[in-house]
């Protein structure tokens, strides 16, 4: 059945069609109701109709909560516009609410006017008693500030896909594609690509196929048939360069560049990890990968991940292992004797709310002083944070390169908001991309082999990989001499600790300077993030412009080693702000290294930082120091 | 089916000499360490491969010193942690031969768990976890393998642990080849070695190692003329001095004087079995036999079974594409639904 063709025929009620620049929506429902898939396909839909945009996922850690319950609430949060966006957006302009506990968990991130569309089949006495409602909030006119739109999602769900003969449990489940085919409808989205979608989907399964298709055509003609929106709205494609685009989120776009990193060294890829939150998805993503050359390796614990991608490292492959917070913890002696081995090695840390196992399935930046400093002795390791999902790709390619070329353990700090968010990439071409080279020892020098005698710019060492006749050697995590021979003699350990510092401290000079975004020429603040701050600096900075606040901005992608220019930068601004999602660290890091008194601005509620309360922050701050003077 | 089938042949063939490097072997006078060395140097000529395909990785103790002491590649790693660093090699380079050299603390106290899945996998690596009773490079702790009440430095009114069987661990990890030798029994420890590597997936190779320093005669009773030592020799009867193991009503395996029962009687051995259940109660002998038992050494068990490897490999060719690896990398990356901006 094509679209159009559908048994529920438009009746051809005009409404008028809105404009938007942008708009902030939020799909909430119950953990099992599929509000990802929703969100996942109306974002595709949205990537289609060329609009930029910044997803924000967001789910309960348990995999079946109670039903109904505040706890199982889970959520999908889409930020579209007609130009550049980073982030999913602070206030929702629309939220749709499968049952009271999704209203009750959600409600008060409803902008003032906004359009609230509830399922009122699902709003029933229990279920009200089960979110903590004592009246229906629909009924008693308390979402008065909104524009409160009460739809019997379920009945009609189940009302139109009666034909397909399924139980009342399986229609039930296809009212998330009545509410995509609803939220479709109202935003003038293309419905063909969700139409191909499940058609594939559910290719073998023709009830189920039939009965999504039949949900998302009820939901989609609801709009157009009934008279309850006077309005529809629009977005025009946002401005982009030319290319080939497609959505990507964090973790795929780490998954990506692993791969594409290996490739241009032209060695294999091998993942040793072990399942944790939020990082999994990159080993299901690079499991599926086999055909590529891909080797994944689900090890019996955190340590054996990194300990066999050591291992793989040590034979010539790009060894990578894959982790959250507690994950890094448990491979910190590992990290250590990469260090001390010189090998290559990729550590990606996904970050999620800690410390311990805090809340698994919430995004923070507390990670950032574990990957500098978090191993024993003096252990020094290039760490870089990507600053959007699809910079993923990029830093992780970023991350290959260093790793390989200066033998040493990289660690690419992600988190979860970047993980499981997702905007539009322009996908490269990799043929274009700079190779990289491993540079690996064949051939036994005059003077003979040394394992650690080093490229006199990188101080990268010269690495042999076994199978390579006549240079056969050991290497070890006991500190040893040139020639990797053991040795306790303390000028022999103080030179290797200063080389083994001195080689980090010289990727600085392959990395870019560091970017400020001035456009005046004049601010005398600068907001400074790394990481995933990046979209909440960027809108702060926006509403901060618009406020007439001149402020620049800069995000650091390297933080370990920093860039070059960064002293020179910090001495340019009276002020400093550091926006973080932990209490501080990289505050410190700049105190301590620069002996800038940077203002440090904090958040760690599992959630990105919002940029209104960064844009109040920055305001409030020169409030308080104009009155001081 | 053998363990080295990926490995390159030697075109010119190695000698003991190749393997003994330049440094200094720095184990103290007398340790049974240096035996197991001499053995291990001898008998990696008789594998036939080139000495740059040989891997040796350790962890931490007196026997992770192995590598340094063998001239081939080799890491000195962390406490613990060679079978997981030793896997990532293996599965990335089948042809290298890979040995695992670890001790009773190593293998069985930090790095049970790595032990212990590398052995359900059946990596194709081969194991030798020499086995001292004591953690000897801290100076005389009881380790897992003491048994109950020893005196050490740690446990000055005796060990309350009660210890592993190495073996019997191993079996219970459905290992498909697990044998036992002694630092002194150069035929034995070289046969065990030979076959460990040959065969396909993980070996383990459990060696009595004699620690002068704190452990000293810790294995005295398998030693020597008088030596209490079950030889486990594959299709012959389970016999030692003028005993030999039968069946009893309950299925055990238990003494009986050979000269009362006939040859005929006596158990005989076959390592190849698939069901483990004879290897598991060879392991247990002191639980069936009682405190006279003797030590069985030589293979309790070499099955056939597929390495981790050799399982990834055929997922690997099944999953291969034909054609130019960058372009299927690049329609990877643009993916299913693409839009194009002009």
């Amino acid at each position: 059945m094509r679209f159009g063709e559908s048994p529920h025929q438009p009746k051809g009620v005009c409404v008028r069609t809105e404009h938007l620049e942008r708009v902030v929506i939020r799909f909430a429902g119950d953990s099992g109701d599929g509000m990802q898939l929703l969100g996942t396909r109306f974002t595709a839909e949205t990537a289609l109709a060329g609009n930029d945009l910044n997803t924000l996922p967001n789910y309960p850690a348990e995999i079946r909560a109670p039903l109904g319950s505040i706890g199982g609430v889970s959520s999908f949060q889409i930020h579209l516009a007609n130009r550049d966006i980073t982030t999913p957006g602070d206030k929702l302009d629309l939220l749709v609410a499968m049952n009271p506990a999704a209203l009750k968990a959600n409600i008060a991130d409803l902008a003032r006017g906004g359009i609230l569309i509830a399922d009122t089949d699902e709003f029933t006495t229990r279920n009200l008693t089960k979110a903590g409602y004592e009246t229906d909030p629909l009924a008693d006119g308390s979402p008065d500030d909104f524009q409160v739109i009460g739809v019997n999602m379920t009945a009609l769900t189940v009302a139109a896909v009666e034909p397909f003969g399924l139980g009342r449990k399986d229609a039930q489940r296809s009212k998330n594609m009545f509410g995509l085919g609803l939220a479709t409808w109202l935003y003038s989205r293309p419905p063909e690509s969700t139409e191909a979608f499940l058609s594939q989907k559910f290719a073998k399964n023709e009830s189920v196929m039939g009965a999504n298709l039949a949900a998302f055509h009820a939901g989609y003609d609801y709009g157009e048939a009934t008279e309850v929106f006077a309005v529809r709205y629009a977005i025009d494609p946002a401005p982009m360069q030319p290319g080939t685009y497609r959505q990507i989120n964090g973790n795929r776009a780490t998954a990506f560049g692993l791969m594409v990193g290996a490739h241009l060294a032209g060695v294999p890829l091998f993942l040793g990890s072990y399942p944790i939150t939020p990082a999994t998805d990159i080993l299901h993503e690079l499991s599926k990968r086999k055909g590529y050359g891909v080797t994944t390796f689900q090890a019996e614990d955190e340590i054996a991940g990194v300990g066999s991608a050591i291992g793989a490292s040590y034979g010539g492959a790009l060894g990578v292992t894959t982790t959250s917070g507690p994950g890094l913890s448990l491979k910190s002696e590992a990290i250590g004797l990469a260090v001390m081995l010189e090998l290559p090695l990729v550590v990606v840390d996904v970050q999620r709310a800690g410390p311990s196992t805090g809340m698994p399935t919430k995004t923070e930046q507390g990670d950032l002083l574990q990957a500098i400093y978090g191993r024993h002795g003096e252990s020094p390791a290039v760490v870089l944070a990507p600053v959007t999902p699809a910079d993923c790709f990029d830093m992780a390619v970023e991350a290959a390169r260093i790793a390989l070329t200066y033998r040493t353990p990289v660690i690419l700090l992600t988190d979860s908001y970047l993980s499981n968010g997702a905007e539009p990439w322009k996908v490269p071409d990799i043929t274009t991309l700079p190779t990289i080279d491993p540079n690996f020892t064949t051939e036994v020098p005059e003077s003979g082999y040394l394992p650690y005698a080093r490229d006199p710019e990188t101080l990268a060492r010269y690495m042999a990989i076994p199978g390579t006749p006549g240079l056969e050697h050991r290497v070890g995590g006991l500190e040893k001499t040139l020639a990797s021979q053991i040795s306790t003699d303390p000028a022999v350990h103080e030179e290797m600790v200063r080389v083994r510092a001195d080689k980090v401290a010289r990727v600085a000079d392959t990395i870019p300077d560091l970017v400020v975004h001035d456009p005046t020429g004049e601010a005398t603040i600068l907001l400074l993030g790394w990481g995933s701050t990046y979209g909440p600096v960027d809108a702060a900075y926006q509403r901060l412009s618009r406020e007439g606040v001149n402020v620049a901005t800069a995000m650091l992608r390297y933080v370990n080693p920093m860039p070059a220019n960064l002293g020179e930068v910090l001495a340019r601004f009276d002020t400093v702000v550091v926006p973080e999602v932990n209490l501080g660290q990289l505050a410190t890091l700049i105190r301590a290294r620069y002996l800038k008194d940077v203002v440090s601005f904090t958040h760690t509620g599992g959630q990105p930082i919002s940029s209104i309360e960064l844009k109040e922050f920055v305001q409030d701050y020169l409030k308080t120091k104009e009155a001081s003077k | 089916m053998s363990g080295l089938d990926l490995v390159p042949q030697a075109t010119t063939p190695t000698t003991r000499k190749d393997y003994v490097p330049a440094n200094e072997v720095r184990w103290c006078p007398g340790c049974g360490d240096y035996s197991i060395l001499a053995t291990f140097q001898s008998v990696l000529p008789e594998l036939g491969i080139p000495r740059e395909n040989i891997v040796v990785v350790s962890g931490i103790g007196c026997s992770s010193r192995f590598p340094y002491y063998v001239d081939t590649y080799g890491v000195h790693s962390i406490h613990g942690r060679a079978p997981a660093i030793a896997s990532g090699l293996a599965i990335s380079r089948p042809d290298l031969s890979v040995f695992v050299v670890s001790g009773d603390g190593d293998a069985l106290s930090i790095g049970g768990n790595h032990l212990i899945h590398a052995l359900r996998r059946n990596m194709n690596l081969t194991i030798l976890l020499l086995n001292n009773q004591i953690y000897g490079l801290t100076k005389g702790q009881y380790s897992p393998t003491s048994p109950l009440g020893s005196i050490s430095k740690s446990s000055p009114f005796g060990s309350p642990d009660y210890p592993f069987d190495p073996v019997t661990l191993a079996l219970g990890c459905d290992a498909t080849f697990v044998a036992r030798a002694l630092d002194t029994d150069r035929a034995g420890l070289s046969s065990a070695i030979l076959a460990g590597a040959r065969h396909e997936g993980a070996s383990l190779i459990e060696v009595y190692q004699n620690c002068m320093i704190f452990n000293d005669g810790a294995f005295a009773a398998s030693k020597g003329p008088d030596a209490n030592v079950l030889p486990l020799v594959d299709g012959e009867p389970l016999v030692w001095g003028e005993f030999g193991l039968v069946r009893n009503e309950y299925g055990q395996l238990v003494s009986a004087r050979v000269a009362e029962v006939g040859i005929d009687a006596i158990v005989k051995h076959d390592p190849h079995r698939v069901d483990a259940t004879q290897a598991f109660a060879l392991s247990r002998l002191k639980d069936s036999v009682g405190a006279s038992a003797p030590v069985p050494m030589g293979i309790f068990r070499d099955v056939e079974r597929p390495s981790y490897e050799h399982v990834l490999r055929d997922q690997a060719a099944s999953a291969h594409m034909d054609g130019d690896p960058t372009g299927h990398l690049q329609a990877l990356l643009v993916g299913p639904d693409p839009w194009i901006v002009k």
